[in-house]
């Protein structure tokens, strides 16, 4: 399913909120509006988070996460990481870590499986993240673009990227993700796809200018039409049998 | 860790389709190509969508000066542009706000009617819609042209806004000089500085925006009028720091009061100086100098300007004073100066014939002219009273008091009809305005204005007549051919009064210039 939803006038919906298959971060805004749109979606699914990261609202770029873990910069305060523990599931595996490139929503790019990663991060990192997120983790650039969050949107079923990336790309990035993947935009043509939407295997956030044509495009590729609410760990062990198969 | 996976990815599909469809255009969701597309659209929804026009004017005004008909280049300069020049289209363009921050490819003129008051440009811009992406658009802007008055202008229709002015006076009651002066002006073209022209009592009064202009006018007319000019100077401001002042200056030309066919009586001290001519001579011609001939004698003698104002003297008797004498008898002595034949006539005033038997017998210059019974104009000395003190002194000396002419006769007279409208020939004339004393009176103006303006035709029929009878003068003078419709106009009432213009003398058609002016106005009737 695919909503679509605004943050105090702003359609980056990506830079505000976090979503995984486990659980949802999102940002102490002005208005519950948005959360709202969160809540109606995902209550008694999964739990859905109030939090700010380093007291900015920008949570969405900050953050980045899947099933397994959340990582947050080392600016994160010691309370909002506090908060962040209480609020999400016990299995999630919270870590903090020290990156230059702080904005890790930007930088880090990842479903339960792969993470697609800006080439410049600290190796030290690559391991935290192939850790604490328990993927495979690629440095790779999305149509010659470093910031792989900003320009790609990743669930398990499948990814939209830049527009501008070549079928050259899109086969190399789809044969290392081992999912569909599809160039694309979001809000009437913009480029940063990453940024503005939250996509997890059952539902996508997008922002409210977003065209019909962009929205059937995201429904498909992430194939939110055919799966019910609740299918988190549906597309697990068809999907992690592939994965082992790239071993 | 990777590098052997790399290896491993089936690479189809890249080489086959080199211009796949990648995304959906956000809008219509047509397949295009998104690694050469703009943004997320398609060509026709670009077109459709992007607007990179906007902000630029879509109207505006033009100012246009009525009077000189130049355009208002802001923010204060007025520039000359012909409609449709490139200097036009420079300052249409320049008054489109926006228009600095794309490229400008084409610009052209869409024709307008000129009294629609509107201008049309067509303008193509291109600007980078998105990263990578060049637009093209034309476009149409529509200009008003209203009308404001430049400064120059402004100031032309303020008072004294001149610099220099040159006044031109003559103390005679008549304007024949002045008629004659304008043709001068306008065929040397000297009026062309003149920031305006007015006329005022006994004379004219040019004005200049700059005073070498006033110079050149006031040389041009030393160069052709026998005149003394004096010059004056009136400070209007300076500025004490650096020294810096600005005058209005006047040149006042006063040009000598005897003209042509003038009877004058000289002082007999000035006349001994002049070649001892005889004092009463008549004024034959007048150039840079004042010519004068004794019709007595034939002696010629001309009086140099300095010298004329050592001693002036005024005209003892003017052309409004000649009277119409016949012609009883002539007999040619002989003797000939140049055009001048001497001869011995007897006339009689025509007004006499028929009442009375007084005959005059006279000495005359015009012996090569005049035959038995042809009229002449002449001055009547003996019957005249004439208030003097040089002819006083010329009929008190010994010497000169026995020489004075009964008659003195000045030029053949050619009977007319009154008012000849068909000349074939015609001059220009030169616009000026009138001194504003009668216009501040407008009851009394009527009778004032009427006398005036009759007095300045019987002054212009005058001068016209002398073009006509002397050739010497036609020559240094532009006329032109007379309009045609003119002449089939008159053609009808030609026949009734033909015999009365016979043997008067007419210019030859090869004298005549086309105006060109007119040419250009309307081609065929």
């Amino acid at each position: 399913m695919a909503v679509r939803a605004q943050f105090e006038n702003s359609n980056e919906v990506g830079v505000f909120a976090r979503l995984t298959n486990s659980y949802a971060i999102v940002a102490v805004g002005a208005s519950e509006n948005f959360y709202s749109v969160f809540e109606s979606e995902l209550q008694d699914v999964i739990p859905i988070c109030h939090a700010t990261i380093a007291g900015t609202r920008i949570v969405g770029r900050l953050t980045v996460g899947n099933r397994k873990g959340l990582l947050v910069p080392t600016t994160t305060t010691d309370q909002e990481l506090q908060h962040l523990r209480n609020t999400l599931p016990d299995d999630v595996k919270i870590q903090r870590i020290e990156e230059r490139l702080s904005a890790l929503g930007n930088v880090i790019c990842c479903n339960d499986h792969v993470a697609i990663v800006h080439p410049d991060l600290e190796r030290e990192t690559e391991e935290i993240i192939a850790d604490v997120l328990g993927v495979e983790v690629f440095r790779q650039t999305v149509a010659d673009n470093v910031l792989t969050g900003s320009y790609m949107a990743l669930s398990n079923q499948g990814g939209i990227v830049h527009p501008k990336t070549s079928i050259r790309d899109q086969d190399e990035l789809s044969s290392l993700l081992q999912v569909p993947l599809v160039a694309g935009s979001v809000n009437r043509g913009s480029p940063v796809v990453g940024a503005g939407m939250v996509v997890n295997d059952w539902l996508a956030i997008t922002g409210l200018d977003t065209t019909a044509t962009e929205l059937s495009v995201i429904e498909s590729v992430f194939r939110l039409g055919e799966m019910a609410p609740g299918g988190a760990g549906g597309a697990g062990p068809n999907k992690e049998s592939i994965v082992e198969s790239f071993y | 860790m990777s590098m052997d996976l790399d290896a491993a990815v089936p690479m189809t599909g890249m080489q086959d389709a080199p211009i796949a469809a990648t995304i959906l255009c956000c809008n219509c969701g047509s397949p295009i190509d998104g690694t050469t597309s703009a943004g997320a659209l398609c060509q026709d929804c670009l077109r459709l969508n992007v607007d990179v026009s906007q902000g630029i004017q879509r109207e505006g005004t033009l100012h246009c000066c009525r009077d000189c008909e130049r355009w208002l280049q802001p923010p204060n300069s007025w520039v000359v542009a012909s409609p449709e020049s490139k200097e036009l289209l420079a300052v249409c363009l320049r008054r489109l706000r926006g228009l600095s921050k794309v490229r400008i490819i084409d610009a052209s003129f869409i024709w307008t009617e000129p009294h629609s008051r509107r201008i049309k440009v067509k303008i193509t811009i291109q600007q980078e819609a998105f990263q990578g992406t060049i637009i093209q658009q034309t476009f149409e802007v529509e200009y008003v042209v209203a009308s404001q008055q430049c400064d120059d202008c402004k100031k032309s229709y303020t008072h004294n806004t001149w610099r220099a002015s040159v006044q031109v006076r003559q103390k005679v009651p008549h304007k024949r000089t002045f008629l004659y002066l304008e043709q001068l002006i306008l065929k040397n073209g000297a009026h062309k500085d003149t920031v305006n022209i007015k006329e005022a009592k006994d004379g004219l009064d040019f004005f200049f925006a700059q005073r070498n202009h006033a110079e050149k006018m006031v040389d041009f007319l030393c160069s052709v009028v026998p005149c003394k000019t004096k010059k004056s100077q009136e400070l209007i401001s300076m500025d004490i720091h650096t020294s810096t002042k600005s005058y209005k200056f006047s040149f006042s030309v006063e040009l000598i009061p005897i003209c042509k066919d003038d009877l004058v009586a000289l002082p007999i001290k000035l006349a001994r100086q002049l070649g001892n001519i005889s004092p009463l001579s008549l004024c034959y011609r007048v150039g840079t100098s004042v010519n004068l001939l004794d019709p007595s004698t034939l002696q010629t003698s001309d009086v140099p300007t300095n010298t004329y104002w050592r001693s002036p003297f005024r005209t003892l008797a003017d052309v409004t004073e000649l009277k119409e004498f016949i012609i009883l008898d002539i007999e040619p002595t002989g003797h000939s100066v140049g055009k001048f034949h001497l001869a011995e006539a007897t006339v009689a005033r025509a007004s006499d014939l028929g009442s009375n038997d007084i005959t005059y017998f006279t000495r005359t210059h015009l012996g090569g002219v005049l035959h038995v019974g042809d009229s002449v104009l002449g001055y009547h000395i003996s019957g005249t009273m004439f208030n003097d003190e040089n002819f006083e002194a010329i009929e008190a000396s010994s010497q000169y008091s026995s020489t004075v002419p009964d008659v003195i006769l000045v030029k053949k007279f050619y009977a007319r009809k009154k008012k000849p409208k068909n000349r074939a020939w015609r001059i220009k004339r030169m616009a000026r305005e009138y001194e504003d004393e009668a216009l501040a009176a407008p009851q009394q103006k009527s009778r004032r204005e009427e006398q005036e303006a009759n007095r300045l035709e019987e002054d212009f029929e005058a001068f016209l007549r002398d073009i006509e009878e002397d050739q010497e003068l036609r020559q240094t003078l532009d006329l032109y051919k007379a309009r045609k419709q003119r002449v089939s106009d008159d053609a009808m009432d030609e026949d009734e009064d033909n015999e009365s213009d016979d043997g008067v003398p007419q210019i030859n058609m090869d004298e005549l210039l086309d105006d060109f002016d007119e040419l250009n106005m309307h081609d065929e009737e």
